[in-house]
């Protein structure tokens, strides 16, 4: 059974902890292996054994829906044990640090830990203090590479490739995690990506990234293959980053009539949770160029292949079964 | 009469552009005569390949004593100025309570003498709990011992407030600190606004947030004819405008800090507590113009900016750990890497910039050899090679991003009046 084989020697990271660091071959192992996944699944193969005896724990310090739901299924799926911790009415609370919260869960026997976090860079830290693989769900506007790697795993399943296609990440650039990840992963598999919103909301030096800017979203919708829609993120805003949120759908929004104007295949992404009206009117989020809903069900196979592979690269290293 | 020879010694005194192998004679805690001695002492202290200068001086240390014991004590933090090299710090007034009352700063005062070590010049608040919304009793702060006011890392937002600081502060010819911070600009910030704070999703705090306080603290020396001091400089354009009010003759002074000097902001990539500081660690094009200024004179001086904080405070979530790291006992060999060494600054003006650059800005007749002086030395040996271990400071706290560091230079003997305080094990 091609999932249950050894993974390929492409992988040998005990931690996912953001697309930055991986490298082209890194990015294409996991994407492959999640399309082992897939078919797998396809073929109503949804219980394995690659993790059967080991506890994933999930610990969300800061409160998610779908990433943790979907973390959880993949865990199942690959036959683990879950443990969920939310950061409400935690020992957090009573003032115990991040780290000694986890390394208490990591006791319990807990080998691998999903984490998110409001404070960026969070995933990096328990990774040097714990012993478990760190998978990053999220930390504060760093990274969330499974989100980045679930959104090139279905541009990839629509397209082919990534090569050479031309892809819009639109909207709140400066707090979106999943725009870094994004910029990371899509630039690695060659594509040419452009960032495109207010200019409140790019990011310093972002061109250093490798990517164009643009704050004019009818300009360059007849290039697009791809846009990918980043929520606005009301909650991360101190101060006043636009005057309205009916002027940011006025120059941003994606609406029926942009669609008509772009490309007759573009393909239309959101990370969610969408914001109806805003970010996308609901025509369009419904319409036949949206991927949104084939996003959420390819981001199970994405973290399953990130939980099977950091799991064989840690018990490789642990001198365990190669 | 008790005499102590200081033999055989690299003298350096900036205060008398003095560099030159010979004796220095101490006569009852004072200086008596720098120069060839054949005489009696009853003790000689061989200084063959050594430098003996001034007794080095920090213009701003948090102490954190009272209310933040578990970060530091009067006691400890003294111990450390003393194994760095230091003779006299200011003490920061960012204590609980903080230091705006007169018996704050006699507090200050006696605890220094019960921990015997080094001096220690209380530095005051300018405003009420450091509020930024009405003026200390600077006169009572200066009548008991303060020598200059700060809200320490408040910045003092208002500019009104700025102005009359300065005004009233010229009856007692004190300088008033600032941390030249736009607090507006940054709010949250983490580390330097630019390509990292980018790549690593942490909120940035721009370069032009120091630019705008230090502008507008120029003009307001400027207006007022009082003294402003602008504390842990970091930007290329902060020298550039300190570097014009000068030549204006305005009454403007500066310091830097090592990990300014040595450190990018490249290096949070590790999301390691110990290089949030605040100022932020910049760009290396700033560390190229902070490096200048202490050239040609435009920064007079170099501070520790000594922020100790014990281990839990900084083992924490980034955005929740406080800024600062223990600077003291690691200033001088730091230092020496990034700016002797590389043949940026002589040992003279290295020296100045740690002696009569801080005697200046705190006011205080200190920081020189001349005969009749109190005989404040620190003996340095300049070759010592060693490894920076944390573990080993005098300070209590231990936060510090250059653990590990091989680094050459280290004081080995330290007089406080003529009296040896610090030897080096």
């Amino acid at each position: 059974m091609p999932a249950d084989s050894d993974s390929p020697a492409s992988w040998s990271r005990p931690h996912v902890l953001g697309l930055q660091e991986l490298s082209a071959t890194e990015i294409t192992c996991i994407l492959d292996r999640a399309a082992e996944f897939k078919q797998l699944s396809t073929e109503g193969e949804t219980r394995l054994s690659i993790l059967k005896g080991i506890t994933v724990g999930n610990l969300f310090f800061e409160p998610s829906t779908r990433t943790k739901t979907s973390f959880s299924l993949a865990a199942k799926r690959l036959g683990a044990d879950t443990v969920d911790f939310a950061a409400a009415g935690s020992s957090l609370s009573k003032g115990e640090t991040f780290i000694d919260t986890a390394r208490n869960i990591e006791a319990m026997g807990v080998s691998t830990m999903v984490v998110r976090h409001s404070t960026s860079g969070a995933p990096h830290v328990l990774s040097r203090n714990l012993r478990a693989s760190v998978i990053n769900a999220g930390d504060g506007t760093h990274e969330h590479p499974t989100q980045g790697l679930l959104d090139l795993f279905t541009i990839r399943q629509h397209r082919g490739s990534l090569e050479g296609l031309t892809v819009a990440l639109v909207g709140d650039i400066l707090h979106s995690r999943v725009a870094r990840s994004n910029i990371w992963g899509l630039k690695k598999l060659g594509a040419r990506v452009i960032v495109c919103g207010p200019a409140t909301l790019i990011p310093p030096r972002v061109e250093a990234m490798g990517v164009e800017i643009s704050d004019d979203l009818d300009a360059i919708l007849p290039e697009l293959d791809c846009i990918n829609l980043l929520r606005i993120q009301a909650e991360r805003q101190r101060s006043a980053f636009f005057p309205s949120i009916y002027e940011y759908a006025h120059f941003f929004g994606m609406n029926g009539d942009r669609v008509r104007r772009g490309k007759d295949d573009l393909l239309i992404l959101a990370p969610g949770p969408i914001n109806r009206g805003v970010e996308l009117t609901p025509d369009v989020a419904d319409g036949p160029n949206s991927v949104i809903l084939d996003q959420v069900t390819n981001g199970l196979f994405v973290r399953m292949a990130c939980l099977a592979l950091t799991h064989e690269a840690a018990t490789r290293g642990k001198g365990g079964p190669a | 009469m008790s005499s102590l020879l200081l033999k055989n010694g690299r003298v350096i005194d900036p205060a008398r552009q003095l560099d030159a192998v010979t004796d220095v004679l101490i006569l009852d805690g004072r200086i008596a005569e720098v120069g060839t001695y054949a005489g009696h002492a009853d003790e000689v202290l061989d200084c063959t390949r050594q430098i003996v200068c001034p007794g080095l001086i920090d213009t701003h240390v948090g102490i954190r004593d009272p209310g933040f014991e578990e970060d530091e004590t009067t006691a400890t933090a003294t111990a450390a100025a003393l194994a760095g090299g230091f003779t006299s710090i200011g003490a920061m007034p960012d204590t609980h309570p903080p230091v705006d009352n007169a018996a704050a700063a006699e507090y200050v005062v006696l605890q220094a003498a019960r921990a015997r070590q080094c001096r220690v010049y209380p530095l005051g608040a300018v405003t009420r709990d450091h509020a930024g919304q009405e003026l200390a009793d600077l006169g009572q702060l200066a009548r008991s011992g303060a020598v200059a006011f700060t809200d320490a890392k408040t910045p003092i937002a208002s500019a009104e407030i700025m102005r009359r600081a300065l005004e009233y502060s010229r009856m007692f010819r004190c300088p008033v600190f600032s941390h030249p911070q736009d607090p507006t600009l940054t709010a949250g910030g983490v580390m330097h606004e630019g390509l990292h704070s980018t790549l690593l999703g942490l909120r940035g705090m721009p370069a032009a947030a120091e630019a705008i306080l230090v502008g507008r603290d120029i003009a307001l020396a400027e207006l007022t004819g009082g003294r402003v001091h602008l504390m842990c400089i970091s930007t290329r354009h902060a020298v550039e405008q300190i570097r014009r009010a000068r030549q204006a003759g305005l009454r403007v002074t500066a310091d830097v800090t090592p990990h300014h000097l040595t450190l990018t902001d490249e290096s949070l990539s590790s999301y390691s507590s110990q290089y949030k500081v605040d100022p932020p660690l910049r760009s290396a094009e700033h560390i190229e113009a902070l490096i200048a200024g202490l050239q040609d004179g435009t920064i007079d001086a170099i501070s520790a900016d000594h922020q100790p904080f014990a281990a839990e405070k900084k083992d924490r979530e980034l955005d929740q750990v406080p800024f600062g790291i223990v600077g003291l006992e690691t200033l001088l060999p730091i230092c020496i890497r990034a700016l002797v060494e590389p043949g940026h600054l002589t040992w003279l003006q290295f020296i100045a910039r740690l002696t009569t650059g801080p005697a200046r800005i705190l006011g205080i007749e200190r920081g020189t050899l001349a005969p009749g002086a109190e005989a404040d030395v620190t003996i340095i040996h300049p070759d010592h090679a060693w490894t920076i271990d944390p573990s080993r400071f005098r300070s209590r706290s231990r936060n510090t991003p250059f653990g590990g560091w091989q680094v050459r230079g280290r004081a080995q003997t330290v007089l406080v009046g003529g009296e040896i305080r610090y030897r080096a094990s």
